[in-house]
């Protein structure tokens, strides 16, 4: 190698650094100060001198955190389940059937995913108080279908699409109705892609903050996002940094376990959800 | 196309009983499997739409949703003339707060998603090479991308912090600064310090469509620019930029209509700042802060009319294929 050679590996090499340096110190340091109580909270530092737990023993003890988090877990598993048992069957019609008006429902469900979300909160508003759920989980559960849904089902039509079609014709031939079809040759084939789908509308729903705060009004129904947002200290003028960056790492960290465990996966469901398959 | 043979219903099942042919079998099947979705989209996305666009026309509030009265274009625009013959415009198009919100959403959109296509680009490039640790890389900038909004907002809201912040700190140490900065307090730099966090969480996603584009690029193409000696920033952007285009405008287009709806970056990191109230920000103060439903409601309404139009633009433009050429 001449010495051009190396300053061009070093260089990218750097680039990279630099790049992965970006990406994980705000985290990075949010796991430092969590660990920081009293004065040492006003001290910066940049490499861990202290490990007092007593942030996250003072988040996990509070009066709601644990309900809070309690609160998301079931907002989001109940809207993503509900979501992916509504789009298997409706992603089968949307790529297997041919039908009048199938791409203009296709765009449809598209357009929807693109709403602004202001758009329909004052008439979801009205729905929730109208249907008498407004500040609990349904509320959220509900309103969250609005994304989850025609995300599972856009993703899930391209899987479908891309699916072999000799299976579903030798099953017709042997008589399948289209529901023996959807239920035992499709779905064995399809749990790699309902876990992806599933997994990237749970943190969707995990990470909503709008409806969340729009359509709860006390500390007990709150979700994660609403109730870090608002965490206040003991008085208004002081911003308890040390336990919201304590609460911050613990929903955090499943999320990232999440992330980099099923990697590859997301990558292709990211994409085909973004870009046409 | 592909189950060509399936549709057009030459191949009937054995059990011909069924009076049905097999393609009004299947219609028939998928119109049961679409009704609960339809269903479900109606209600919780085109119902709350239209009553959002009739609240706009009334001067319902908060507290009596059922007893607004159809006022017309006034939450829009109105007039009255006093009695000097001065004229008073009012409503939404008249407020300069509202064309304030405008700017400052257009002005974000536009100035962090070209910042994220760059970067973006730049990033997937760089995966786009084989070296060591790629992997590893590629799960590092996934990070940012799924740590929770409020989270990240959070978090740099921290960083930036006036007094005690590691931003001030280590600028002042460096000697780019020469006092500390009150970053996202301060009406020059709230929209620059929403505009940063911004682009360190979602370049990870331009970074990774793009890099879905390029790696679709088939590899002889490069070997025969190396061949012909073509010079590495000239095949960038001769042979690799027209081949990722596709996904790249996509990429773009799904990051432009979720910067035009910003709402929960911006009222955690620099709330109440008149630099960065953006159009959610200010629709969703009046219709459940100031008890301005009705107002409210139709701010929501014209940033609903602003996306439609863009997105419109954008399909009637032809610029991308988002319902799938294979339809036909």
């Amino acid at each position: 190698m001449t010495s051009m050679d190396y300053v061009k590996k070093i260089s990218f090499y750097f680039a990279v650094f630099v790049v992965v340096f970006i990406a994980i110190f705000p985290f990075y340091y949010a796991i430092l100060t969590s660990l920081k109580t009293g004065t040492d909270l006003f001290r910066v530092n940049y490499f861990p001198d202290s490990f007092d737990f007593s942030n996250y023993a003072s988040v996990l003890g509070g009066r709601t955190f644990l309900r809070n988090i309690a609160n998301s877990v079931f907002v989001a598993s109940t809207t993503v389940i509900f979501a992916l048992f509504l789009a298997v069957t409706a992603s089968y019609a949307l790529a297997r059937v041919k039908f009048k008006g199938r791409g203009l429902l296709l765009m449809t469900i598209l357009g929807v995913s693109m709403f602004p979300q202001i758009a329909v909160l004052a008439g979801l508003f009205e729905l929730i108080r109208y249907l008498g759920i407004y500040n609990t989980p349904w509320a959220l559960i509900l309103s969250y279908t609005i994304f989850t849904l025609p995300f599972t089902v856009w993703v899930l039509t391209t899987f479908m699409r891309g699916l072999p079609v000799e299976i579903e014709e030798a099953a017709i031939i042997d008589g399948a109705t289209p529901w023996d079809i959807i239920t035992k040759v499709f779905m064995p084939l399809m749990w790699p892609a309902l876990v992806t789908t599933g997994l990237l509308a749970f943190i969707g729903a995990w990470n909503e903050f709008l409806f969340a705060l729009t359509f709860t009004s006390s500390e007990i129904t709150r979700t994660v996002p609403v109730a870090i947002a608002l965490l206040s200290g003991t008085s208004q003028y002081e911003t308890p940094w040390g336990t919201i960056m304590a609460a911050s790492v613990i929903v955090t960290v499943p999320l990232i376990a999440l992330v980099l465990i099923f990697q590859r996966k997301i990558v292709s469901g990211l994409t085909a959800g973004g870009v046409k398959g | 196309m592909s189950n060509f043979s399936l549709e057009n219903g030459t191949k009937r099942s054995h059990k011909t009983s069924n009076s049905l042919s097999l393609q009004q079998q299947r219609v028939r099947a998928a119109f049961w499997f679409l009704a609960p979705m339809i269903v479900m989209l109606f209600c919780v996305a085109a119902w709350p739409l239209l009553r959002t666009i009739y609240f706009s026309f009334t001067d319902t509030s908060l507290t009596s949703l059922y007893e607004g009265e159809w006022v017309w274009f006034k939450n829009y625009l109105s007039y009255r003339e006093l009695s000097s013959g001065r004229v008073i415009w009012r409503g939404t198009l008249a407020d300069p707060a509202w064309w304030n919100a405008v700017w400052n959403t257009v002005r974000f959109s536009f100035v962090s998603v070209s910042i994220e296509a760059v970067l973006g680009m730049l990033v997937a490039l760089m995966l786009n090479v084989e070296f060591k640790g790629r992997g590893l890389v590629r799960a590092a900038i996934l990070i940012p991308w799924a740590i929770p909004t409020i989270v990240s907002a959070k978090m740099w809201g921290w960083m930036l912090n006036d007094q005690f912040g590691i931003i001030n700190d280590a600028l002042l140490k460096i000697g780019l600064i020469d006092h500390k900065i009150a970053w996202t307090a301060s009406i020059d730099t709230a929209m620059m310090s929403v505009l940063v966090v911004d682009v360190w969480k979602t370049t990870p996603f331009m970074a990774l469509l793009c890099l879905a584009g390029l790696q679709m690029i088939p590899k002889d193409v490069y070997e025969a620019a190396k061949v012909d000696g073509v010079h590495p920033i000239k095949v960038f952007f001769k042979v690799t930029l027209p081949l990722v285009r596709p996904a790249l405008m996509v990429a773009v287009i799904f990051r432009i209509l979720d910067a035009l709806r910003i709402f929960d970056l911006i009222y955690v990191l620099t709330p109440n700042s008149k630099a960065t109230k953006t159009m959610s920000i200010i629709s969703r103060e009046n219709l459940f802060e100031f008890d301005k439903f009705a107002y409210g409601s139709a701010q929501s309404t014209l940033l609903f009319a602003i996306i439609a139009i863009f997105v419109a633009a954008y399909i009637w433009l032809g610029k991308v294929d988002l319902g799938g050429k294979d339809e036909q």
